[in-house]
């Protein structure tokens, strides 16, 4: 009976969920199904010091890249927000190694002569769309970095505008280019000089350094916790921003 | 009614070359045609890829040609010469050659269709000879060009190879024939085939400055007071390495170039604005004055 109750024992000990075999840099191990991908090589017994970030999806520093069995392509995602499949084959990338020029945002201007000079291999592009593949934002990259060889930064700044700099289609590109500084540079100079003005805001800043609101706002300071919750509750949310 | 036409305007025509779009646009409404810019467009490729195997340089203009198909559209339009070229060999290769067609379309998989080879990549020339009729061009103008005398001046890309070629690739007149229906006098310019120099005009300013000089000159032989082109890289080195041309060559003489399409507005009676010179390193605008015209 003894032998039993061991036995028993180590039934018990098993995992519950049902497990799935990945490997992990050609390593077998089996993993919980429904893992993401972090969760499996953590799982596996990896400590990961780099390639990790929010774990929320926003970030961008898990860029990894797997293969799904029977599958010749390779595929990018992040790891914290792709569920592992069986007999995935997969790898977490640490780092893109990737060039990033440095300028002054004052004294660039914002037109095609700024890449020239800051990225002149963007005009390598050969339209071969390894990158928009890759994107895990889905983006439309070949697309931005097209609009940025023909001097459109206000389409480049919209089409890149969800990039979370991952890496991954610097990490695919046969141009050799870094595609998300190239769109970060393209972001700054059309926010800097091409997008329209928010005037009433710096009205409203004018306002507020004028003390225009001082008044208003002594007052709120004033109030005790129920006056305060009794003013919110009553409060026009349907007023129109002049 | 207005006819829309698929138009792919590639890099130069959004940039440097902004005034011949402008033109183009004005003189094809003058004949109830709109240039629709394809809503989505990625470089033609640039200089056409002589590698028969290197598939790779093949697939941004074959994938302009799947953005025409893609809207149900079966020619597209160009204007830049450089495009029309690489544009239209790269859709006879695939049509010449099925099996690199599919690795193409192999490498677009993330497109929602594939090409077909079912696309006609056309330039404005052909369409104002072949559809619109140099007859109606006639009938269009309203300032006649006389008082003006027209060297054509074609270059390669039009022409060569043979396959794409638009006119005859040795005697081509098309231009010729447009001006003269502008009212404008032509010559028969003898070099008007020959190399501009290309990209050359990066590392070997020098040699392209003679290669303007020879034209310009020869073209001032024949008794022209300017040049018309349809391309932005021959338009670029006739007209702005007219300084080198100048600084080698002491006794050569400043000459106007244009895009065809400047001189079709100017003879339907669009204003000066709207005509695009100031851009141009030689400024057009006195000898247009001094004839007449502006």
């Amino acid at each position: 009976m003894a032998e039993q109750e061991v036995l028993n024992k180590e039934e018990e000990r098993k995992p519950q969920a049902k497990m799935v075999p990945v490997f992990i840099m050609g390593q077998k191990y089996e993993v919980p199904e429904g893992s993401t991908i972090l969760n499996a090589i953590e799982y596996a017994g990896y400590q990961l010091k780099k390639g990790v970030g929010c774990r929320e999806g926003f970030c961008g520093a898990c860029a990894t890249v797997y293969r799904l069995p029977g599958d010749y392509k390779l595929r990018g995602g992040l790891a914290c927000q792709t569920v592992v499949q069986p007999g995935m084959y997969l790898a977490q990338l640490p780092f893109t190694p990737a060039q990033k020029a440095i300028y002054d945002i004052d004294e660039v201007k914002p037109d095609i002569t700024t890449f020239q000079k800051f990225y002149p291999e963007a005009f390598r592009c050969l339209g071969c769309n390894a990158c928009s593949k890759v994107c895990p934002q889905e983006l439309k990259v070949m697309d931005y970095i097209q609009a940025i060889m023909r001097g459109d930064l206000e389409l480049a700044a919209d089409l890149s505008f969800d990039c979370i700099m991952c890496g991954l289609c610097t990490m695919r590109c046969p141009a050799e280019m870094a595609q998300y500084n190239i769109a970060l540079l393209a972001r700054r100079l059309y926010g800097k000089y091409m997008m329209p003005k928010p005037e009433f805001l710096y009205k409203r800043i004018e306002d507020i350094e004028q003390g225009k609101f001082d008044k208003e706002f002594e007052e709120i300071m004033s109030l005790s916790p129920d006056e305060l919750k009794k003013r919110y509750a009553e409060r026009d949310i349907n007023f129109k921003i002049t | 009614m207005t006819v829309k036409i698929p138009y792919y305007p590639g890099c130069t025509l959004k940039a440097t070359a902004k005034n011949f779009e402008d033109t183009a646009r004005l003189v094809a409404g003058v004949f109830d045609y709109e240039l629709d810019d394809l809503y989505r467009w990625n470089c033609c490729g640039a200089v056409y890829g002589l590698s028969e195997d290197n598939v790779m340089h093949k697939v941004a203009p074959v994938r302009n040609l799947l953005r025409v198909k893609e809207v149900g559209e079966k020619r597209v339009l160009t204007l830049c010469s450089m495009c029309f070229n690489t544009l239209k060999r790269a859709n006879y290769y695939v049509r010449k050659n099925k099996d690199k067609l599919e690795v193409i379309n192999a490498i677009m998989y993330l497109e929602n269709t594939t090409y077909d080879g079912s696309v006609e990549v056309i330039h404005l020339l052909e369409l104002l000879r072949d559809e619109i009729g140099f007859d109606k061009v006639k009938k269009a103008v309203k300032k006649p060009l006389s008082g003006i005398t027209v060297a054509s001046y074609y270059g390669c890309l039009l022409l060569r190879p043979n396959e794409i070629a638009i006119d005859n690739m040795e005697q081509p007149t098309v231009m010729e024939d447009l001006m003269e229906a502008l009212g404008a006098s032509v010559i028969d310019l003898n070099v008007k085939t020959e190399c501009c120099g290309a990209y050359q005009t990066v590392p070997r300013k020098d040699l392209v400055a003679d290669r303007t000089n020879l034209i310009v000159e020869e073209a001032r032989k024949a008794g022209a007071d300017l040049i018309i082109t349809s391309c932005p890289l021959c338009h670029f080195n006739l007209d702005r390495r007219q300084k080198e041309a100048k600084e080698r060559h002491p006794d050569f003489h400043p000459m106007p170039i244009l895009y065809f399409t400047q001189l079709m507005a100017l003879a339907f009676g669009f204003e000066e604005e709207k005509l695009g010179f100031k851009p141009h390193y030689v400024d057009p605008r006195p000898l247009l004055k001094e004839r007449g015209l502006l």
